[in-house]
């Protein structure tokens, strides 16, 4: 009896075991660190913050929209909403149409200067953001920019980068262009080597020209890259924050704010957490749709 | 007139050369003038009469001197290689154990995690600071650097275990079945099998991991305000510049001297993580 009931507790035990060890458990185990992360710091600050942007500033008490809706009333927040929109889509659009100019050349270089301009064309990429912003700063100084030095030298005159709410919108986009390109140009790099040879000697023995072969052959083939590359880098663009920060800090009189550097200010300078939470949290809309239409374009769809 | 292949082809490539150079010209000039200001001295920078192009007085390495021995940038050097070390490390081992499980073990809720892995890296850095302030603080680390070894994970894990996945799902099955028939766990196969083919992607991850934490600059710049606790990039921007008075000198050394970890590292192995970078899209 007594021997019978410990054999069978054994067993359950060892039945326990073999199912720990078994090819589920054992996914569960090896995924749980990254469920943990994404749970713990990524969805319940999301909610976290959505209940945060609705407490007062000193978080004592639940005061519903009125973060909200103050902010709508704000002309600062309407800034904000403009530039963050103008800046993405004249940066992204600048930034889409060179990286491709820039592809098509490396694509026609041989292959050991191609790879040694794709690598120089690189480092504006790799190199930190924020790093790079401080050279951008010094070239955008008012008395001794160097981009007015240039532009005097070829006969125009100096601009009044970052002072004035118009050039200083212009040198943070150049920068977010300078910064940005080598991405795209990365990207339909590799998409313009995936289109077969085979298609480009049809439409050569067709007769096509070189554009007509662009047209009909390279930009049919990298239709579905170009969309996902520009949603990755409209997501970016539109969530930059080193950028305004160091040229302009959102100035001249908040001139030059995005979301990103507006929650900063209002969320982290003047300490009012929950409407800095409101005020990113509105970024979530545009996030969101770039999200699905990636998600929805994306080859590796499950895995 | 009909030229000969040859001869268009080499003209193409000429052509293509001299398009080439306004790019790099835009490209690069930041970075040379930053390079020159840094050897430029003080009285030359401040100089109207400076020119962008060449050094005109005498070159000097008095920033150079400055930012390495009156500065803190040795300290922050150390802050930053000992957060992006570890948080290299911590992403590392996470990623691998995920993408393992999830490309050969099929479980329930394997498939929704594999894309909420990826609409998390789609989660940009301004949407979360401020919860995160909370919940750096609520753990006691605000105003130190190991707030950070917390935060970046959330940028650099989802990503390398996309970029890990992609790899590890290119393995061919047969290789698993030859490895299980030969008695070996799922940790032998995943050390002795996985982790030698996969290895390039291993690398493309390692330097993901490695550069977004090297350069992020908002998380430090709103948890930290001890210089001592600082990292590079918000050190140099919080230190470097002192009320009205820029020194543009130390400035553009030191972002330099901070930028030149990360260009060594892609200058060795940059084709990993382009081929890391483009295989999640292009199929």
């Amino acid at each position: 009896m007594e021997l019978n009931r410990a054999a069978g507790e054994q067993s359950r035990n060892v039945n326990l075991l073999s199912k720990l060890r078994s090819r589920r458990f054992i996914g569960y185990w090896m995924v749980l660190p990254l469920v943990v992360l994404i749970i713990g710091l990524v969805v319940y600050p999301f909610f976290y913050s959505i209940l945060l942007s609705f407490q007062n500033k000193a978080e004592t008490k639940f005061v519903g929209l009125k973060n909200y809706q103050r902010l709508i009333r704000y002309g600062t927040f309407w800034l904000v909403v403009g530039n963050s929109f103008r800046f993405t889509l004249t940066a992204v659009f600048f930034k889409a149409t060179l990286g491709l100019m820039l592809a098509l050349i490396l694509n026609n270089l041989p292959f050991k200067g191609q790879r040694i301009w794709r690598g120089v064309s690189l480092i504006p990429w790799v190199m930190p953001l924020a790093l790079s912003s401080l050279g951008w700063w010094w070239i955008f100084e008012p008395t001794h920019s160097a981009l007015d030095w240039v532009l005097v030298q070829l006969g125009s005159t100096p601009k009044p980068w970052l002072s004035n709410p118009f050039w200083a919108r212009i040198g943070c986009i150049i920068t977010n262009i300078w910064f940005g390109t080598p991405f795209f140009m990365i990207m339909y790099l590799a998409g313009l080597k995936s289109i077969p040879r085979s298609l480009y000697e049809v439409a050569e023995i067709d007769g096509a020209r070189a554009l007509q072969r662009f047209r009909y052959v390279t930009f049919p083939m990298l239709g579905k890259l170009i969309a996902i590359t520009v949603m990755f880098s409209t997501i970016v663009t539109f969530a930059n924050f080193d950028i305004v920060w160091i040229l302009t800090h959102g100035g001249p009189r908040y001139t030059t704010h995005m979301f990103g550097t507006y929650a900063f200010n209002i969320g982290i300078e003047t300490g009012h957490l929950p409407r800095g939470a409101a005020i990113a949290l509105f970024m979530f809309p545009v996030l969101g749709i770039s999200a699905f239409f990636i998600l929805r374009n994306i080859a590796r769809g499950e895995t | 007139m009909i030229r000969s292949l040859a001869q268009r082809k080499k003209m193409k490539v000429r052509l293509s050369y001299l398009a080439l150079v306004p790019f790099l010209v835009f490209f690069m000039f930041p970075l040379y003038w930053m390079l020159i200001t840094s050897f430029k001295t003080d009285t030359e920078i401040t100089s109207l009469k400076g020119i962008p192009l060449i050094i005109q007085s005498k070159p000097t390495l008095a920033h150079y001197k400055k930012i390495f021995f009156e500065e803190k940038l040795p300290l922050w050097f150390k802050n930053s290689f000992i957060v992006t070390g570890l948080v290299t490390l911590i992403t590392m081992a996470i990623s691998i154990s995920a993408a393992y499980a999830l490309t050969r073990m099929r479980f329930f809720g394997s498939q929704p995690l594999g894309i909420g892995t990826f609409l998390t890296y789609l989660v940009p850095p301004t949407l979360l600071f401020i919860p995160f302030y909370k919940v750096v603080g609520s753990l006691g680390l605000l105003n130190t650097k190991w707030s950070l070894l917390f935060i970046y994970p959330t940028a650099t894990v989802p990503f390398c275990t996309w970029i890990l996945i992609g790899y590890f799902s290119a393995i061919p099955r047969q290789l698993d079945e030859a490895a299980f028939v030969d008695g070996a766990s799922y940790f032998q196969m995943l050390t002795r099998v996985f982790l030698p083919v996969a290895t390039p992607g291993l690398i493309a991850a390692t330097m993901f991991a490695f550069t977004v934490s090297w350069a992020n600059f908002l998380y430090p710049l709103a948890y930290i305000y001890r210089h001592d606790e600082q990292v590079l990039t918000a050190g140099i921007y919080t230190s470097l510049i002192k009320g009205d008075v820029y020194f543009w000198g130390e400035l553009m050394a030191a972002a330099l001297v901070a930028s030149v970890p990360v260009v060594v590292l892609f200058a060795f192995l940059m084709d990993y993580y382009i081929a890391g970078l483009t295989q999640g899209t292009i199929k």
